[in-house]
């Protein structure tokens, strides 16, 4: 593990204690213990945008051997006050590994904005003034000018590879409470906002390139058999995805299951206005495939607008973005709507949480609680221009955009307060959990997403993420799966290849006798109450009442106004039930709160603390 | 009776998705384990989105076969490989300067320079590529001609070259 200080420039390499991973596994699991161990006794007081929080960023067992390579990146989370075990498709999971590490923990906070430089053995804090306030077109060429220079002064080695990037934009460096970790344009770890606790620490970008090989495995004969076994299996459990990416989904969630959210969540069905994938590849695709290191899937296109003149190069946008600043927004040309993905992405938003932002702000407008004179011009649902000049304020947290940089729970406590409403007046228009945007899957039709998804979900609104029962339902989103694919740092899409195909590469790389069991009865629970600990334990300046927020959004008991489910809601006590169900079966009081036998059976030791002090706060003995 | 010409791996670098499955299995061929800068063939992704695969084109007038000092490279008759004997390799880099693409790669890891030897003839990262659905390495017969120069150019300038055709904007916007 590679540990670096920005405040002092100091910079040591560690050993992590071998049993960990095999109790936490390595990325989102292995994160929430590093941070426990290190500002646990002190979690409540310390804010996510202090230097005292750490930014750790790992990869686990898996990544760069198999399927898809992936990284995680954890800290305490300026949206949820938990951690969110936010991964992005990256290739320096994969550079990490060749230069020697297992991952980066980064602490303290940099007095100008600097760079970290990661290149074999050696270790920079880079000057990066002369990135800072650019979008992430310029700040990719930027590094890659800067880096490659001295990437070829080994001239006689060959011509050296781009190194791996990931980066923030405006959105973080500005403490936007949205903002992403992205790399390659179009990739994003973004649930979390960890491009706010990089932007708080003056860190514009990690930069990586090694030049070894991936670490010896337990059994190369296997795993070798798995690499290409997946080249069939993997493609053939997901075919949709290799043709039209997750881009099919507006017809898949909106007109065919009804959960796509309609101008703020108010509809999940359209009927007349039609956007999907086949726009897309009639007007913009430009490059048919783009993959990341390893993955056989490849469930990625390029798209190029020329708009103006702008030019937009993203991947052929994913269901979320498309639903996001669609639909959500009332837009449905799929080039207006690549395009306003495309200025969020360029200024390091998390466009699922910014258009959820997006959204709420328009309600608002629309029902008059927020008007012209407090925004500075008009929003109406599909007005692109009105939502492009939004972003700018809010990237730059000017006028209306400071309160709406707060993301949506926060923003509603504080528009309420501002117009002298009662919170829930506001917060009735707030889709979101645990301060965490609901991603664009609806509960409502019951044809999709289950009730309590978001409810006690220990990430709130991630989608990728959520709380089902029974435990061990059929990956991929439910969080025990979802906290394999996280730890294990590889692409959630490639467990579509099978379980079983997953953990015949855990035990081909390590050479544990790691079985799925296991994983359901101990290691995801162990990970799942930690974090459920992590978020109750929350502050300083939000704390979650199970008794209170683990709870559907208010929008989601008002019925489906429209659409094969018109009239369709979830009813409270049946969520009440199934809520209680869920904390049972992961050894959690009746308020969700993890017992003390439950984290000392999991091994959690000295967390025990932390369940007294939450049980305190909540006046709960 | 015909003439049994040598191999060539043309490629079709729209079709390239940078997956760089031939990046693994080409180290696991020779290296026995992902070691990706140990690969001989390798994608660049100067630019997101425009992925370029590079791996030795076989001149027909082999430059850094002549420019070896101590002859340790060679040419495979029968495939048109370049072939290194790794007792007389020195990693002096002639060879890497000699080709127009700077494609050769020394690693201080390793005792010899990497180039591609086409796994004597039926080559791993053409037969994942095709396997994996995107054929953008096809194998061919190496017809007589010079063009395979053009294939050894280095990843930047054909990195250039795509960004004015795909993305049609300037490369200065972007490299």
């Amino acid at each position: 593990m590679l540990e670096v200080d920005l405040s002092s420039g100091a910079t040591k390499v560690v050993d992590l204690r071998r049993d960990l991973y095999r109790k936490f596994l390595g990325g989102r699991g292995l994160g929430s213990w590093i941070l426990w161990e290190r500002i646990g006794e002190r979690w409540s007081s310390i804010d996510a945008l202090s230097p005292e929080n750490p930014l750790v960023i790992l990869t686990g067992p898996l990544t760069g051997y198999i399927a898809g390579v992936r990284l995680a990146v954890t800290g305490k989370s300026p949206q949820s006050g938990g951690t969110v075990g936010s991964t992005i498709a990256s290739e320096v999971g994969l550079e990490l590994k060749t230069s020697g590490y297992d991952g980066v923990v980064i602490t303290g906070r940099s007095k100008d904005p600097v760079y970290l430089f990661i290149h074999d053995d050696k270790v920079e804090i880079r000057d990066a003034s002369k990135m800072w306030g650019k979008g992430i077109r310029e700040t990719h060429k930027l590094i890659l000018r800067d880096v490659l220079p001295e990437l070829r002064k080994t001239s006689r080695y060959g011509e050296p590879k781009e190194p791996a990037m990931i980066y923030i934009g405006p959105a973080g460096e500005n403490l936007t409470r949205i903002a992403a970790i992205e790399g390659k344009y179009a990739h994003a770890a973004a649930y979390g906002s960890y491009g706010t606790v990089m932007g708080s620490k003056n860190l514009k970008a990690v930069v990586v390139k090694g030049s070894g090989p991936l670490p010896p495995v337990y059994d190369l004969p296997k795993l070798k058999e798995l690499i290409y076994k997946a080249i069939e299996l993997v493609p053939k459990k997901a075919p949709r995805l290799r043709i039209w990416g997750t881009g099919q989904g507006p017809w898949r969630y909106g007109r065919d299951l009804s959960s796509i959210p309609v101008r703020n969540w108010q509809e999940e069905y359209w009927e007349k206005d039609t956007y999907s994938q086949y726009d897309l590849e009639v007007y913009d695709w430009v490059k048919r495939y783009w993959a990341d290191y390893g993955c056989p899937l490849c469930c990625m296109k390029v798209t190029v607008l020329h708009r103006g003149s702008e030019t937009v190069i993203t991947d052929a946008p994913d269901y979320e973005l498309l639903a996001y600043e669609g639909s959500n927004l009332g837009i449905y040309d799929v080039r207006d709507i690549a395009y306003l993905i495309w200025c969020g992405e360029e200024l390091g938003f998390d466009m699922i949480n910014a258009g959820n932002v997006l959204g709420f702000t328009a309600e608002l407008f629309e029902k008059g609680i927020l008007t012209k004179d407090d925004i500075g011009f008009e929003v109406r649902w599909g007005d692109v221009e009105s939502f492009v000049r939004l972003l700018k304020l809010i990237a730059n947290k000017e006028g209306i955009g400071k309160i709406l940089a707060e993301g949506t729970y926060r923003a509603a406590l504080k528009i309420a307060e501002m117009k002298g409403l009662r919170a829930e007046e506001v917060l009735k228009y707030a889709v979101q959990a645990k301060g965490i945007a609901i991603g664009a899957h609806g509960v409502r039709s019951g044809l999709d997403y289950p009730p309590i998804s978001y409810v006690s979900s220990v990430q709130g609104g991630d989608h990728q993420s959520v709380a089902m029962l029974p435990l061990d339902a059929p990956p991929i989103v439910n969080e025990v799966w979802a906290s394999l694919a996280d730890s294990a740092v590889i692409c959630q899409f490639n467990v579509l290849g099978g379980l079983d195909f997953i953990f015949d590469a855990l035990r081909a790389v390590t050479g544990w006798n790691i079985t799925k069991d296991e994983w359901v009865n101990e290691t995801a629970r162990r990970i799942l109450t930690l974090q459920r600990i992590l978020l109750l334990l929350g502050g300083p300046d939000v704390y979650w009442d199970p008794r209170i927020h683990d709870d559907n959004p208010p929008r989601f008991y008002e019925p489906l106004p429209s659409g094969p489910k018109k009239g369709q809601a979830p009813k409270k006590e049946d969520i009440e039930k199934l809520k209680r169900d869920y904390y049972a079966a992961l050894g959690w009081d009746e308020y969700g709160i993890p017992t003390v036998e439950t984290v000392r059976k999991l091994g959690l030791t000295g967390v025990e603390r932390a369940v007294a002090e939450i049980r305190r706060r909540l006046g709960i003995q | 009776m015909g003439v049994i010409l040598p191999i060539w791996i043309f490629r079709e670098y729209d079709r390239c998705s940078g997956c760089r499955y031939c990046e693994v299995a080409c180290a696991l061929r020779h290296e026995g384990i992902i070691w990706p800068e140990a690969s001989r063939i390798r994608v660049f992704e100067y630019v997101p989105g425009i992925t370029i695969p590079i791996l030795c084109a076989q001149c027909t007038d082999y430059p850094c076969v002549n420019a070896c000092p101590t002859k340790a490279l060679y040419v495979d008759e029968s495939t048109g490989a370049v072939k290194v004997d790794e007792g007389k390799c020195i990693k002096c880099g002639k060879c890497v300067e000699a080709c127009p693409g700077r494609i050769p790669k020394v690693l201080p890891q390793k005792d010899s320079v990497l180039i591609c030897d086409l796994c004597g003839g039926d080559p791993e990262c053409v037969k994942v590529c095709k396997a994996l659905g995107f054929n953008a390495l096809i194998l061919v017969d190496k017809w007589p001609g010079s063009h395979y120069k053009l294939y050894a150019r280095g990843a930047e300038e054909i990195t250039k070259d795509y960004v004015k055709k795909l993305y049609k904007v300037d490369p200065e916007e972007v490299m």
